[in-house]
């Protein structure tokens, strides 16, 4: 959910733009990142454990500790916590490790 | 693999077969200072160099913006006296940005993650997917903190957060990190972060601390009791529940021994945990350089062990800010300009201006660190300079990771 009214902040967005996670399109403001815009839409799992296949979400949100990992138009491991959503872009659910594209 | 392969695959991962001969040393661009990180220590190293006359500063920063986690930092800042008390961390962090760039003796890399600190003083990093490398004479790493994880079953579901991912979240994006929270620990980040929840609009069912006493500042604990909001001392959580996101956390107790009192057990029903148990120096880069380090706790862990001047066992490089270990961004901002004043007595040959600056700053962060709030950090600062064993024996990691 995004905040509208905040007594000390007044979020400058970003342009609207859309991107897809899993094929389904989701709304984004240019500027935030990846892991960002999907928490605003209310998707918290982004990656599975490799071992025990548990679910995992944000946690640092600052690019320190491989929570948010992801696919991001095809390439594997992409931090999505610091990485800027992009119009367009396909973000999916990472299977295993991921491999080296090409 | 055959190596016509590993060639192609290197050159996919940005060109890491030139990883593997340095080249010509000559080939190399050569600078006065490098500076990682451009959070308050970061910046206000490169600040104070090109003020004392560097003239070829590079400033690395991994993210695209400069300011670290002060672009979050909604909150009023006590400091001290003359170092932005009573400004907002979000402000300081633009006053300082608007020096950077104004000082035409640094040149500010952002989203260039430095890689390496290897062999002759190279500094290797990653800019545009290309992998380069520069020369400095001196270096200073201001790479901040990472969070602390708390142990408890479960506490890896999606919707348990670090405080800073919940200020990145809400205060960076204005992105609610979810409607009711448990914060876990009443230490400054704790008590700040849950008022920012408050301002936010987000419900926070409680506060839970485990030892006897709230850590953080009595005006903020004021301000969230007057809001309603329990803070449990003695209390800690004993696991979080869920399927495929955090639902329930069961708190509980504490009895002098940090044992769980049975039957104290309540079932919080929350959708987000905040956990704000503390910070530990970011020093993977020092170590990956070859600095020795000391397990020390005051510092909120392994630390660089460094001299009077922030130099560390590693000649030329130095340390500043929450790399060095955890105090504040104040604190950080001023050892930031203490290592920028330092590598410029080094690179210059000093001079009396230089021995004034030194003086001015050097007291202003003994100002900061008198009294019994910073007696923890004087004592941790000790044991990092070497003047006390304690601690040294736990080089745990240094010993993992030599070369």
């Amino acid at each position: 959910m995004r905040i509208k009214d905040h007594p000390v902040l007044d979020f400058k967005r970003g342009k609207e733009i859309k991107f897809t996670f899993n094929g389904r399109e989701i709304k984004a403001y240019e500027g935030e990142t990846i892991a960002a815009a999907l928490h605003a839409a209310g998707v918290k799992e982004l990656k599975k454990s490799l071992k025990h296949d548990r679910p995992r979400g944000l946690f640092c949100a600052i690019g320190n500790c491989s929570s948010c990992f992801m696919e991001v138009d095809g390439e594997p491991n992409v931090k999505t916590c610091v990485i800027e959503v992009k119009e367009g872009m396909e973000v999916n659910t990472q299977q295993g490790k991921g491999e080296l594209s090409g | 693999m055959d190596k016509v392969d590993k060639m192609d695959r290197a050159d996919k991962m940005g060109n890491l077969d030139k990883v593997h001969k340095m080249g010509n040393l000559d080939e190399i661009e050569r600078i006065e200072l490098a500076v990682v990180g451009g959070g308050p220590a970061g910046l206000a190293a490169a600040v104070k160099a090109a003020e004392l006359g560097l003239e070829s500063i590079v400033l690395f920063e991994r993210d695209n913006f400069l300011g670290g986690q002060l672009v979050k930092q909604t909150h009023q800042f006590f400091g001290s006296k003359d170092q932005y008390a009573g400004t907002r961390g979000i402000d300081i962090a633009e006053e300082l940005t608007d020096k950077v760039r104004k000082e035409a003796a640094i040149e500010v890399k952002t989203g260039a993650v430095v890689q390496g600190y290897y062999e002759d003083a190279v500094i290797g990093y990653l800019e545009d997917e290309r992998f380069q490398k520069v020369k400095p004479e001196k270096t200073i790493i201001a790479t901040g903190a990472a969070e602390k994880m708390l142990s408890f079953p479960n506490n890896d579901l999606p919707g348990i957060y670090g405080a800073g991912a919940v200020q990145t979240l809400m205060n960076q994006y204005g992105i609610l990190p979810g409607e009711e929270i448990l914060m876990i620990g009443a230490g400054n980040i704790g008590l700040i972060v849950t008022y920012q929840l408050l301002q936010a609009g987000v419900k926070v069912k409680a506060v839970v601390e485990a030892t006897d006493k709230i850590g953080g500042y009595a005006v903020h604990a004021t301000k969230i009791r007057r809001a309603g909001i329990p803070i449990l001392t003695k209390h800690t959580i004993k696991e979080a529940r869920g399927d495929s996101k955090v639902e329930e956390a069961v708190i509980c107790q504490l009895d002098e021994n940090w044992n769980i009192i049975p039957g104290t057990e309540e079932i919080l029903e929350i959708d987000t945990i905040c956990l704000a148990v503390g910070l530990t120096p970011k020093i993977d880069l020092a170590l990956q350089a070859g600095c020795q380090m000391a397990y020390v706790p005051e510092l909120g862990g392994d630390v660089p062990v460094r001299d009077e001047d922030l130099e560390m066992t590693e000649e030329n490089i130095y340390i500043a800010g929450d790399a060095g270990g955890i105090e504040e961004a104040t604190a950080a901002i001023l050892e930031g300009e203490l290592a920028a004043i330092n590598a410029v007595r080094a690179i210059s040959g000093g001079g009396s201006d230089l021995e004034a600056v030194y003086a001015e700053v050097s007291e202003k962060l003994a100002d900061l660190r008198r009294g019994p709030v910073g007696e923890e950090i004087r004592s941790g600062l000790k044991k990092a300079r070497g003047d006390e064993n304690a601690g040294r024996d736990r080089y745990s990691r240094q010993r993992r990771y030599s070369k």
